[in-house]
């Protein structure tokens, strides 16, 4: 027990020392979303009938910042140690596949869940969204801070270079989140780009999460929580296997 | 039970250089025994394998053949076991930029299921001479002392074998002495010791027994007492301006503008000082002393490469 809560410590440490950028930088990012998202389109979009389209913005800011947070925070603390060499304190001790796992996402979601508080707190001050189901508000929080956190750890020890991970966070992450319903209700696509957007797993931890604020949702809460709770179980999976075989951090 | 077990180790890296599919053979079949107790010198020219040794042992690379085993812990299928048993020193200098010495110290003994360390860690920063030290950022260090507490990071857990790969490489003469007073203590408190270092005369000083590793081999593999005897015996020692023919400079150990030849009897002298002479070189202070392990090693090394020792030139 000692040994994954002190490296559990260790990455939320890391993250801490430099809350400056880890943390009050995107939330800064998402109030300028929402400044200028809201600003742009309040009078020209209408998502659900009851409710403005900048309190709509706000769980989807929220959630975009949480899945943000979560994937930054293991996939670079992984690449740094892997570049600074400091990674073979790790390798060294006892810590098993298990403890690294849990202790890489377990900081990813502390990472995630701050931010996201943050730009609630933030954005809501701006337009309260109002909060209908709060206990489905924490699942989806959770358990999309945990699905990136694990993405991040997969990415982190395939990545060798930094550019590697900055592809694979322009080019997959950014998109999957962008395209996922943040700014708008799937809805409003013509039915082709409504049936892409189906096959995205985002969309569901963002529709899912949306639902505890307004509660309506493009799809069935639990329809998402299902699919977001596979993913998760898929991508823990393969994480797991990774460390296991030590895949590109023992040879 | 020996401290540290290689069994028939053998391992290969796709080279990455070399046409496709092409490999390097880093370790060929090694064997060795290291006893409990033992300060052992495992010894080598760049790229002979000791990297990769510790490398396998520490669990860092998996060996293709045999087993390596920590105190009857083998280091894959029991690895936990051998990790708390062992404390490495890397070779890179390496340091997580994010924390202060004791930080890193109290993560290091956290990973290792310990908490409240502190009072060993007090030692242990004492002892290395980093009391002061303990609060400052690793990135404010210099690289000497960044030295001192990766020794201090692979003791925290108090391993019964320590191991120390290159741990002087770069470093000044005053930390040299510090840790290896040190290391000396730990050795005589009953740790065994394993250093890989390329300062043979560290090696000659510290250690009881060596290995030398030559592509993957061990070529030799005795008390450092008796390497020394195996050696030829003197060594004949002397300056000069200009350069040796090549036939001499072959044989010869040169050093800027002092020049060192294995002579086993006075015929040996005779014939090197004529040869120098005959190549129109005045040899200055010249002087006879014992052959030391560089002497050992450059012999073992040469043998290897030329398939004869070192002897004299025909007159």
């Amino acid at each position: 027990m000692t040994g994954w809560r002190t490296l559990l410590y260790k990455e939320v440490l890391r993250f801490w020392k430099v809350s400056f950028q880890t943390v009050a930088a995107p939330v800064l990012t998402a109030v300028l979303y929402l400044l200028i998202f809201g600003h742009v389109l309040e009078n020209h979009v209408k998502v659900y009938d009851r409710i403005s389209y900048t309190a709509f913005l706000v769980p989807g800011l929220v959630m975009m910042s949480v899945l943000q947070n979560s994937f930054a925070n293991s996939s670079s603390s992984l690449i740094q140690s892997k570049i600074m060499g400091n990674l073979v304190f790790l390798l060294l001790t006892p810590l098993s596949h298990w403890s690294w796992f849990f202790a890489y996402v377990g900081s990813s979601v502390a990472r995630g869940l701050l931010v996201g508080s943050g730009v609630f707190v933030v954005t809501a001050w701006f337009a309260p969204p109002g909060v209908v189901a709060p206990l489905w508000i924490l699942v989806f929080a959770v358990l999309g801070s945990a699905l990136l956190g694990t993405l991040g750890l997969i990415a982190g020890l395939w990545a060798e270079k930094f550019d590697q991970l900055a592809a694979f966070q322009n080019f997959v992450i950014m998109p999957m989140t962008f395209l996922s319903g943040v700014f708008y209700s799937i809805h409003s696509l013509p039915a082709f780009w409504q049936g892409v957007s189906h096959l995205n797993p985002f969309f569901y931890m963002i529709d899912g999460f949306r639902f505890g604020f307004f509660g309506q949702s493009d799809v069935s809460p639990w329809l998402s929580l299902t699919i977001v709770g596979v993913a998760l179980a898929a991508a823990s999976t393969l994480a797991v296997h990774l460390l296991r075989i030590g895949y590109k951090i023992r040879s | 039970m020996p401290a540290i077990s290689f069994q028939s180790v053998s391992k290969t890296y796709s080279s990455p250089r070399g046409p496709k599919g092409s490999t390097f053979l880093a370790l060929d079949q090694v064997s060795l025994n290291i006893e409990a107790g033992e300060f052992f010198g495992l010894l080598g020219p760049n790229g002979a394998g000791k990297t990769t040794m510790i490398s396998i042992l520490a669990g860092l690379t998996r060996a293709n053949a045999g087993s390596v085993k920590v105190l009857d812990s083998d280091v894959q299928t029991d690895y936990a076991d051998a990790r708390r048993k062992l404390g490495i020193v890397p070779q890179e200098l390496v340091f997580d930029p994010f924390f202060n010495v004791r930080e890193a110290l109290r993560f290091q003994s956290g990973y290792f299921g310990i908490r409240h360390n502190d009072a060993w860690i007090d030692e242990l920063l004492d002892s290395l001479g980093l009391t002061d030290k303990a609060n400052a950022n690793m990135r404010q260090l210099s690289g000497g002392m960044k030295r001192r507490v990766l020794v201090a990071q692979a003791l925290v857990h108090k391993p019964p074998v320590i191991v120390l790969d290159e741990p002087t490489a770069g470093v000044d003469v005053e930390l040299r002495q510090t840790l290896w007073q040190f290391i000396a203590r730990l050795n005589k408190q009953g740790h065994t010791v394993l250093l890989t270092t390329h300062y043979l005369e560290e090696a000659e000083a510290l250690c009881g027994r060596i290995a030398m590793l030559k592509a993957g081999r061990v070529i030799a593999l005795d008390r450092t007492s008796e390497l020394l005897k195996a050696a030829s015996g003197n060594v004949l020692r002397f300056k000069i301006d200009g350069e040796l023919p090549p036939a001499l400079a072959q044989r010869a150990r040169i050093t800027g503008r002092i020049v060192q030849f294995p002579a086993r009897d006075a015929l040996d002298i005779e014939t090197y000082l004529g040869a120098v002479r005959q190549a129109g070189l005045l040899a200055q202070d010249i002087e006879v002393r014992k052959a030391d392990l560089e002497d050992v090693f450059l012999a073992l090394m040469g043998q290897q490469h030329e398939g004869g020792a070192a002897a004299p030139p025909a007159p």
